[in-house]
């Protein structure tokens, strides 16, 4: 049978994403690996990350060992596999700024500095030097060293290690990456925006009386019930569910929706849900909390921050009564949940009571009009009125 | 049990999904979850919590009665006799 190899490379985890570091393998030469394995924990801005393997075959090498910083791209450890390598189609799989330039040419544009794992640039230094740069992430390469043949001492990482450790600090991290992919959104998509206020009364009704002899543990959220209204009426209008890259619309055919999560600390997390249009309400409710919780104790796996076709940010019921998303690039939409209210309306003369959110989607104008995101939005609005359908 | 041991209990049970609040940092005549800044998730975090360690089961309905710390140790003093 033929061999082919399969190079794991340090992924993407969304355009804001330029480097990551490898932080261990839970992989060694010869193990046999199927799609979906965890193959490493690496951190990025967004935290530590379970990195999972795309191909199945067997490890046959390992290139970088951790602790060490690589740029996006880089290979990490090759696999031998029975299966012919198909390069994915996964668009989000690649910051959208390297699939329209070449990689010497992003690394130019983008001055991400080339950091070379310390096992292969032959770097002179004490172990103890080596020891604290991997402890301490610092990259030996780019330090002079004091001693004889230039060799690193331990005083010449001190002044490193006291520079480095005021830099940057998670949070800090975290608030550049959000801020590179915000500005990025834009500098190059064209938002419209457009909004609905969707009576929900019928779906807080359905929520109650499905909710009333559960065990907390067991209740489910209007939440849920909006992500898998929101991803079967998407079927229906593919200009709002895929990627914009190297001046093409590429829509997705699996509707995985990234789901705004606000950190306690700060910041936020944007991790999918994948094939939400085929999952039952309790399958979404059980991913929600999975993704809630993982985002705020570690442990989100890699796909679950690449693979988002489009995005919810919900305001819960805390909120402001509406909110208008930016664009979370490459991708060419996003859906805003207000605060559910109570307002008075006018039916057959009466006035009654009813629930209502108001509903919003920016969208890329490059891909789609107003028109389509108007009639999306009223789709979504006849959806929610039959909950027990969904 | 005595008032401040159910204080404590509910406390606890709020410090599992929000660690950094302090009893003090909570008005006991405010919107619980807006002084301990919970979301929805989160909020049933808490009474799956707070059901796993007083055997309390909060429904859905009686959230209105316990949406400060003032009324939610009202509501557990009577149902816990």
């Amino acid at each position: 049978m033929d061999q082919y190899s399969y190079e794991i490379t340090m992924p993407s985890l969304g355009a804001d994403m330029t480097e990551g570091i490898l932080v261990e393998w839970s992989i060694n030469i010869g193990d046999e690996v199927k799609k979906g394995d965890i193959v490493a924990v690496i951190e990025t801005q967004k935290g530590a990350i379970d990195m999972e393997v795309h191909q199945e075959g067997t490890v046959s090498e390992i290139l970088v060992q951790p602790v060490a910083k690589v740029p996006v791209g880089t290979v990490l450890a090759r696999l031998k596999t029975n299966v012919e390598v198909v390069e994915e189609a996964d668009a989000a799989s690649l910051p959208a700024s390297v699939k329209s330039e070449s990689p010497a040419e992003y690394m130019e544009n983008s001055k991400i500095e080339m950091v070379i794992p310390a096992s292969v640039v032959s770097v002179i230094s004490s172990p103890v030097v080596r020891k604290i740069a991997q402890e301490q992430h610092l990259d030996l390469s780019n330090i002079k060293g004091s001693g004889p043949s230039g060799a690193i001492l331990l005083r010449d990482i001190e002044s490193a290690l006291s520079v480095s450790s005021e830099s940057v600090t998670p949070a800090e991290a975290m608030r550049a990456a959000i801020a590179r992919a915000m500005e990025k959104s834009k500098k190059e998509i064209p938002h419209y925006y457009i909004t609905l206020d969707i009576n929900i009364s019928h779906v807080q009704q359905w929520l109650q009386n499905e909710n009333a002899d559960k065990e907390p543990e067991q209740r489910m959220l209007l939440l849920v019930v909006l992500l898998k209204a929101v991803a079967t009426t998407l079927i229906k209008y593919p200009q709002l569910n895929g990627y914009y890259l190297d001046g093409q619309y590429r829509p997705s055919k699996s509707i995985n929706i990234g789901n705004v999560i606000s950190l306690r600390e700060g910041g936020l997390m944007v991790p999918a849900i994948h094939d939400v249009d085929q999952m039952s309400l309790t399958e979404i409710m059980d991913a929600i909390r999975g993704i809630s919780s993982r985002s705020r104790g570690g442990h989100l796996r890699s796909s679950e921050l690449m693979d988002a076709t489009i995005t919810i940010t919900s305001m819960g019921e805390r909120g402001s009564d509406s909110v208008l998303g930016v664009i979370y690039p490459p991708q060419v939409a996003i859906i805003g949940f207000g605060k559910p209210r109570q307002i008075p309306q006018v039916r057959e003369s009466e006035i009654v009571v009813c629930d209502v959110i108001t509903t919003s989607l920016s969208a890329d104008h490059r891909v789609s009009d107003g028109i389509v995101g108007a009639k999306f939005l009223n789709a979504l609005a006849k959806k929610l009125q039959k909950p027990e359908l969904l | 049990m005595s008032e401040d041991e159910l204080k404590q209990l509910i406390v606890a049970a709020i410090q599992e999904v929000a660690p950094e609040i302090e009893e003090s940092d909570i008005d006991p005549d405010e919107d619980i979850r807006e002084e301990c800044d919970i979301d929805s998730m989160d909020f049933l975090n808490f009474l799956a919590e707070l059901k796993k360690n007083s055997g309390v089961t909060i429904p859905e309905a009686d959230y209105p009665q316990v949406n400060t710390l003032t009324k939610m140790l009202k509501y557990m003093a009577e149902r816990l006799g």
